[in-house]
């Protein structure tokens, strides 16, 4: 991780920030269907988060759902932070999880820049869902939802 | 073996069919298996071709390098010129033809015949390898496109690039351009095929369908023997690319056809102009243009299109749904992930089903994957759902040809197996299906709908749908209040519902939000309002205060006109009780009376209605007490609203005005109900308990209100006591919820408070005298109007109230599933 913050910082230093630790898709029944962190840097560590992120989804969708029904809100904020990462949750309607994990030391990530990211991946995975050859379950192979999720890892602040 | 110069064309042409040959890949040995088949399409005797084989030092080696390949070919073309073999001839003869090459004839052949059912691909058919031969190097008769074929080089030169692609290319133009091994020669042939106008270029379409496209454009270029390039180019695919083509399509015929429309088959397409027609320059033109654009999808073959699009949607306008496209291209064998892939690029709209456009781009991409070409990463802007209409590109002039070079990529016709055999029942058609694709056309352009990517936009925050203006709160609130509270507590007594009716129409314009609020408050105020219309300035007075519902009907500080109550006819009746039973209702009313004139200045109310106003208004103090502000009974009711801040001016007039608050009370009854109670109690306890209305006034909020009034209620409960209570509660509740409106209520209850002060001396002078109680009662009824008008403005303001609350309450809500955090 040592060798992460330093690629983080160099990062910043050079006005190309991957804010973005990863994004990850995961299904319904909490098996992921896409997971991409940037670069190499410790993905097991980001599996590892997500994964634990998982719990604190559940508990949202369990806790807001039941009092609002359907106005419970697709984005859940941040999930929890930890020393290293910022954990955001946005959940669909059909229980399909968003989580997108960025550094804690980006302060100048907004809310309101997670939620466009989160919108515009809500829009990605269900465009490919409506390709008929992608199959619910499947883990998501479309190169037009890569694309976009390299972009948004990619993006500088 | 002597060295092999070669000019440029067939450098180029050789090296093509050497990357053809390259099944391996190798970059250096021709597989011999290909270069058998090669050497069988110059279909050449087969000693010849032994003879070739040997010179060229395969047959040493055992294999076809580069060399021996060149060299063979270039003996084939030797041969084919009809000249001796011998290892001189190599070099010596000039001007040599390029080899020609028939396309794997049989196949092609047979396929074609099937899917043409055309005279014209029938024509083609039988001629396959006459068509194919078509180009003989010398031979001028054929070789039609000698000239034009050499013309027609600088266009396959062009178009060379693409072909060059062969070699790993890389995709100079053409984006799909990958054809190592088994370029799609059908599309060649298909091109041709698709030329049908061409006539007999159409067989070598279909023949040349084996060729691969990239070998046609290859050919072509290199000049003379472009012709016979194109022709073997248009077999040289042998059966690998064929099968290949035809595995994908059941019945390659269909697909043959399809390949003549296919831009890629240009190549072929060329060589079959010159074949059929002299019509070799429009063909060129055509390449060069169809070679500016790779994914240019030919007449034919969008034909064949639109005749599959018809097999699963009869209507040309409407949907493929995402399942019937999914059985339909996955009969093409391709990978269910390019197929996807494909997918995401031809669905434009990302709707899940296919438009005719969207088909057709679709096919056209799994054509060209189909015939090794790599699929693009951005779907081309040929195969863009607005360029639909074939008729309109440049390439109708020339047939098939441009589109042919353009799309060799694609093999449009093979893949769609499943059509193959609508195909074949389409071909007879193609003459209609001209008209089809006319038609096509026609709707081409039709409608595309670009993308409509719905924003997903987080769900609307519910508090978007909850608009709460909050109520500007117009200076003359205060007298406005006070002036409602007046004529609130007048029109309650007289007449409830009546200022309800009455007010509707003043609130119209205002907030919609909180125009059941205001319609109601606005009556009780319009009653107030008709009822005194010398309160007006008390009206005024309390406008002020009632901000909301004020500015909901009355935009401008000025009160509003006062309007007619029809408790203003009864404003005189001092039937409280009906007043009081209406209260609630008159709460609206109370709040048109806030337009009314300034709060008529405090005058000592008649015992008799300020008696009952007073207890009212004690309750509505009461009620207000906790927050909203808006009771603070009779004044105190309107400074209970935040908004309200002349409650105590209310209080002071309220009790003054409660010999006539009574009457007031009922017309205002309606409308503010905490105005209301207070104007009722300020009415029944003006006289009786106008010092505790005062004092309980006086304190202010809450906690005395809630006692005091109770007492006055109960004291004055005596007409008026059974109204009193409901309003009072009501008033309670309504104050609870409606923090905000305490701002009126002390606005309110300042004008009440000083009505109230004057009030209680009426009690005791009513009593007096005959005379001074006409007085007063006509005082006391003035001051119900005033008071209903303030009544109703409080009641307005406390739906205001009520709103923000809401709203804030679902804000509230929304962030509580934060709080886990």
């Amino acid at each position: 991780m040592f060798g992460d913050s330093i690629r983080k910082c160099l990062a910043g230093l050079q006005g190309t920030q991957t804010w973005r630790v990863g994004i990850a898709v995961i299904a319904k029944e909490n098996y992921p269907l896409y997971i991409r962190s940037v670069a190499s840097q410790s993905e097991l560590k980001f599996h590892y988060t997500v994964h634990t992120s998982l719990d604190v989804v559940e508990e949202k969708i369990s806790a807001v759902g039941k009092s609002l029904g359907d106005q419970r809100e697709l984005y859940l904020g941040l999930l929890y932070p930890t020393e290293d990462y910022k954990v955001y949750g946005y959940v669909t309607n059909s229980k399909v999880k968003f989580v997108i994990v960025v550094d804690s030391s980006n302060t100048s990530l907004r809310d309101n820049e997670i939620r466009s990211m989160f919108r515009k991946l809500h829009n990605s995975f269900t465009d490919v869902m409506c390709n008929p050859f992608h199959n619910p379950g499947d883990p998501i192979q479309s190169k037009a939802f890569d694309g976009i999720v390299s972009g948004m890892m990619v993006q500088t602040g | 073996m002597e060295s092999l110069t070669l000019s440029d064309v067939e450098q180029k042409y050789y090296s093509d069919l050497f990357v053809y040959c390259d099944t391996d890949n190798t970059k250096k040995v021709a597989s011999n298996g290909r270069v058998l088949d090669l050497f069988r399409a110059a279909q050449l005797p087969s000693e010849v071709v032994l003879q070739i084989t040997e010179l060229c030092g395969a047959t040493r080696l055992g294999h076809f390098g580069r060399s021996q390949f060149y060299i063979a070919l270039r003996l084939i073309a030797v041969a084919q010129a009809g000249l001796p073999l011998r290892v001189e001839s190599l070099n010596s003869v000039k001007d040599l033809p390029l080899p020609r090459f028939v396309v794997g004839k049989n196949e092609a052949e047979a396929k074609h015949a099937a899917l043409y059912q055309d005279t014209d691909s029938q024509g083609l058919y039988p001629a396959p390898g006459a068509a194919l031969i078509p180009r003989p190097p010398g031979r001028g008769h054929q070789n039609k496109k000698g000239p034009p074929s050499s013309a027609s080089l600088p266009v396959h030169e062009v178009v060379q690039p693409q072909a060059p692609s062969i070699e790993p290319q890389p995709e100079p133009t053409s984006p799909v351009v990958s054809p190592h091994q088994s370029p799609p020669t059908s599309p060649a042939s298909w091109r041709k095929h698709k030329r049908q106008h061409s006539g007999g270029n159409a067989e070598r379409q279909p023949v040349a369908a084996s060729a691969g496209a990239v070998w046609t454009h290859f050919r072509e270029p290199q000049s003379v023997p472009v012709t016979g390039d194109g022709m073997w180019s248009s077999h040289s695919p042998p059966p690998p690319s064929q099968e290949s083509w035809v595995s994908f399509t059941a019945d390659t015929p269909p697909s043959s056809t399809l390949p003549a429309m296919h831009p890629s088959s240009v190549q072929e397409s060329t060589t079959i102009r010159t074949l059929a027609s002299a019509a070799t320059t429009n063909e060129i033109q055509r390449q060069s243009s169809a070679y500016d654009d790779p994914w240019k999808i030919t007449d034919e073959q969008r034909q064949y299109y639109i005749n599959q699009f018809k097999t699963i949607q009869p209507d040309l306008t409407g949907f493929i749904p995402g399942s019937a496209a999914k059985e339909f291209f996955t009969k093409s064998k391709l990978p269910i992930l390019e197929l996807s892939h494909i997918w995401e690029l031809s669905d434009f709209d990302k709707d899940g089903a296919l438009t005719l456009d969207e088909f057709c781009a679709a096919f056209h991409l799994v054509v060209a994957r189909k015939n090794g070409y790599d699929l693009p990463e951005k779907l081309p802007e040929s195969l863009m759902p607005k360029l639909i209409d074939l008729d309109d590109s440049a390439e109708v002039p020339e047939p098939a040809a441009d589109v042919g070079f353009s799309s060799s990529p694609v093999e449009v016709t093979t893949n769609k197996s499943p059509s193959m055999p609508s195909l074949n029942q389409a071909w007879p058609e193609m003459n209609q299906s001209n008209e089809q694709w006319e038609t096509f056309s026609e709707r081409s352009s039709s409608s595309q709908t670009l993308t409509q990517f719905d924003s997903n936009i987080a769900p609307a925050d519910p508090d978007t749908a909850i608009v709460h203006p909050v109520p500007i709160r117009m200076t003359p609130s205060k007298i406005h209040m006070q002036e409602m509270e007046l004529k609130r507590t007048g029109s309650e007594h007289n007449h409830p519902t009546s200022p309800l009716l009455a007010k509707p129409p003043e609130l119209p314009e205002e907030t919609a939000i909180k125009f059941v609020a205001a319609n109601t408050v606005g009556e009780g105020y319009s009653s107030s309002d008709s009822f005194t219309s010398d309160q007006e300035p008390i009206t005024r007075q309390r406008s002020q205060s009632g901000t909301s519902p004020e500015a909901l009907k009355v935009v401008a500080p000025p009160p509003p006109p006062p309007r007619p109550h029809p408790s203003h006819s009864r404003s005189s009746s001092l039937d409280m009780n009906r007043t009081f039973a209406a209260t609630s209702a008159s709460g609206q009313p109370q709040a048109s009376a806030i337009a009314y004139p300034p709060a008529v200045p405090p005058r000592p109310l008649p015992t008799q209605t300020s008696v009952p106003l007073s207890g009212h208004r004690v309750e509505a103090e009461g009620v207000a007490g906790s927050g909203a502000g808006l009771t603070t009974t009779s004044p105190q009711q309107i400074p209970q609203q935040p908004n309200f801040a002349d409650f105590s001016q209310f209080k002071a007039f309220a009790a003054s005005e409660q010999p006539v608050s009574l009457q007031e009370g009922d017309k205002h009854s309606e409308g503010g109900q905490l105005v209301v109670v207070d104007l009722c109690a300020q009415g029944e306890k003006s006289l009786e308990v106008a010092a505790p209305l005062r004092s309980v006034k006086s304190d202010g909020p809450a906690d005395e209100r809630p006692a005091a009034s109770v007492s006055s209620c109960k004291v004055s409960s005596g007409p008026l006591a059974p109204p009193p209570k409901p309003i009072r509660r009501r008033l309670k509740s309504e104050d609870e919820l409606r923090p905000e409106d305490e701002q009126h209520g002390p606005q309110k209850s300042n004008v009440t408070a000083a009505v109230l002060a004057a009030q209680p001396s009426i009690p005791r002078s009513v009593g007096k005298d005959k005379k001074a109680i006409q007085a007063s009662i006509r005082r006391n009824k003035e001051t119900n109007t005033v008071l209903a008008r303030l009544n109703s403005e409080l009641q307005q303001q406390l739906k205001d109230l009520l709103e923000e609350r809401i709203s804030l309450e679902v804000q509230l809500e929304q962030l509580r599933p934060f709080s886990h955090l």
